[in-house]
């Protein structure tokens, strides 16, 4: 069953100097200063931080959909410049083909490659079996709830073997039992393949259930404030989200983020998703 | 769980539910999902009566008014044939040889007049909705011709094109261009941006943007600018052939005037209105097929 999933022992991952602005009318607004960071092929590594600080714009960056002000993105040694299936994206909301079926939407990449089609079939059957969508190959994507939406979207990018899994909040929009499940789900199709992973949440709950390593982000600017391995054995379970060890982590993410200071001059647009954000945060883990 | 309920008003755009009917009956509406158990629910037997003692009651004021010259002031309906002479003159006009060369040609301007103004209006669109430079380049002179209905077009048509079957064909054409135009620029630039990123981040190139993303994307879009299209361009057709032709329905209809046998004018206008409503259902109907999903996401009451 691993086999025709194995993918490549690449997908290191190499930050240096990283700087990303946006424009606000006339001012300028640093989103992303002079990060540095590298991860290794393989690892799973949540992206942490208040709303506001930077993660969209670093994994779009990461992507390819966004173009850095200075400072560079290496993925094995190669810049990246431009989107590419190598590096899949899922984003917090679906974004499926809504004309297309569900076995078609998981097929696409395959038939942008030009792969016929009844091979691209039979290998989107196989996804869909990997994220527990058997049956539902002859849906359309407004026929399935939003936790089955983030499976295809998830099958989807899974089907071109990236080298790297750009995940921004994919279960924020989903119910506390149903993200329970697809948080293990992912940890079970990541078992199978080892592709690296960059996840984004605000959820300090999740990332150090899912993460080897979490990156702690703070805002104004955009900076990598701490970097936390999260020594836990696999697979992981719920006697892990209670134990001494978890607990120790989360204070000292929950210190990291109290500690975190509304910007002194916000930009439009994200003065007001900041105080609110940080203490919403705050709450959530009390 | 967004069951079949809802899908009646959103699916239901056929002949017998018309717009209008939906704001009328709201307390009809109200009962509806009750009534609407996963199938098609038909009109209420009552609902259905009213409907054709209303047909009725219309024919039949209409034959009392011609039948007895009536004479309003106003209007006058001594000249109108009534229903008991339009029968007589429909029937003549189906028996003869005439009636084939007049749907015929009319039939066929329509759609060369649809077929090349839906194919240059989606291109057009699509160019347009997609490529900035497309849209300086073709957008001004387009802005220009837009508010000048096909109709006004009829003189210079005819001094334009080499033969009136041209110009008659080119009238259709831009009573149908820019509905098909508008429509298509629109669904283009409402396509979801997030979608065109995805699709790029799973190796789509700009062919396969185009081909896989964009024009599905505003396929429900380029539909209604089509069946919008098709009732302009039959519109348009219609006051040409009064002025510019030689056959046709709307020629019929005029010249039956000239020799004063009005029953026939009746004749032309009720060709003129089946012809022209079945059309339009017909693109509707193509297009429904032609987007599945998008019924499917009507009916769940989706976005
Ligand atoms: N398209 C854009 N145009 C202008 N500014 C933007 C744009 N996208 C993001 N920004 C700004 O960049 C900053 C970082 O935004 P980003 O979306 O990366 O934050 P985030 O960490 O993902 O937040 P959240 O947790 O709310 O998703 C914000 O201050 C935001 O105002
Ligand atoms: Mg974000």
């Amino acid at each position: 069953m691993s086999d025709p999933h194995e993918i490549s022992r690449s997908g290191h991952i190499e930050s240096r100097d990283l700087s990303i602005g946006w424009r606000h009318g006339k001012e300028h607004f640093q989103a992303v200063d002079r990060v540095s960071f590298s991860i290794a092929a393989g690892q799973f590594v949540c992206l942490l931080g208040p709303s506001g600080c930077g993660k969209s714009t670093l994994l779009g960056a990461l992507a390819g959909h966004i173009r850095a002000a200075s400072g560079s993105l290496f993925l094995d040694g190669a810049a990246i410049l431009a989107p590419s299936p190598e590096r899949g994206l899922v984003f917090q909301h679906h974004t499926l083909f809504p004309w297309k079926k569900v076995i078609d939407n998981v097929a696409f990449g395959l038939k942008m490659k030009g792969v016929a089609r009844a091979e691209r079939r039979a290998r989107a059957r196989e996804l869909l079996d990997l994220v527990g969508l058997s049956g539902f190959e002859d849906k359309y994507p407004v026929q399935l709830s939003g936790g089955m939406q983030q499976r295809v979207e998830i099958a989807r990018v899974l089907i071109n073997q990236p080298r790297v899994l750009l995940m921004d909040e994919p279960f924020g929009a989903l119910d506390a039992q149903t993200r329970w499940i697809m948080q293990q789900l992912l940890l079970q199709v990541w078992a199978s393949i080892r592709t690296t992973i960059v996840f984004v949440t605000h959820d300090i709950d999740e990332a150090l259930f899912l993460a080897d390593r979490v990156l702690v982000m703070s805002h104004c600017p955009g900076r990598i404030r701490d970097d936390i391995p999260v020594p836990a054995a696999r697979p992981r379970g719920e006697a892990w989200l209670t134990s001494d060890g978890f607990i120790r982590l989360k204070r000292h993410c929950l210190d990291l983020i109290h500690d975190e200071r509304p910007c002194a001059n916000p930009p439009d647009g994200a003065d007001l998703a900041l105080q609110p954000a940080v203490s919403r945060l705050a709450e959530a883990l009390i | 769980m967004h069951g079949a309920h809802f899908s009646l008003a959103a699916t239901d755009t056929s002949l017998s539910a018309p717009a209008q009917d939906d704001g009328a009956s709201n307390d009809a509406d109200i009962d509806r999902p009750e009534t609407a158990k996963g199938k098609r629910a038909h009109l209420p037997f009552g609902r259905l009566f009213v409907r054709l003692l209303s047909l009725v009651v219309f024919v039949a004021l209409w034959q009392a008014a011609s039948g007895n010259r009536l004479h309003l002031g106003l209007v006058n309906f001594q000249n109108v044939p009534a229903p008991s002479e339009v029968v007589p003159a429909l029937r003549d006009l189906l028996q003869s040889p005439k009636i084939g060369a007049h749907v015929g040609s009319s039939l066929c301007r329509v759609f060369a007049g649809f077929v090349s103004a839906a194919l240059a209006g989606i291109a057009l669109g699509l160019m347009i909705g997609r490529s900035r430079w497309a849209a300086d380049l073709l957008q001004p002179p387009l802005e220009m011709l837009r508010p000048i209905p096909g109709v006004a077009w009829i003189p210079l048509a005819i001094l334009m094109f080499p033969s009136s079957e041209l110009s008659m064909v080119f009238i259709t054409f831009v009573g149908a261009l820019f509905p098909v135009l508008l429509n298509t620029i629109h669904g283009v630039s409402g396509i979801d941006p997030r979608l065109i990123a995805a699709a790029k981040s799973l190796g789509a190139g700009r062919l396969r943007l185009l081909t896989e993303v964009i024009a599905p994307g505003a396929a429900p879009s380029i539909v209604t600018g089509l069946s919008i299209g098709m009732g302009t361009s039959w519109f348009c057709l219609v006051t040409a052939e009064m002025i510019a032709g030689q056959y046709g329905i709307g020629y019929f209809t005029w010249e039956s005037y000239n020799l004063q046998s009005y029953a026939d004018i009746v004749v032309g206008m009720l060709f003129i209105g089946v012809f022209g409503m079945a059309s339009s259902v017909l693109v509707r109907k193509f297009g429904d097929l032609l987007t599945p999903w998008y019924q499917i996401g009507n009916a769940c009451g989706h976005e």
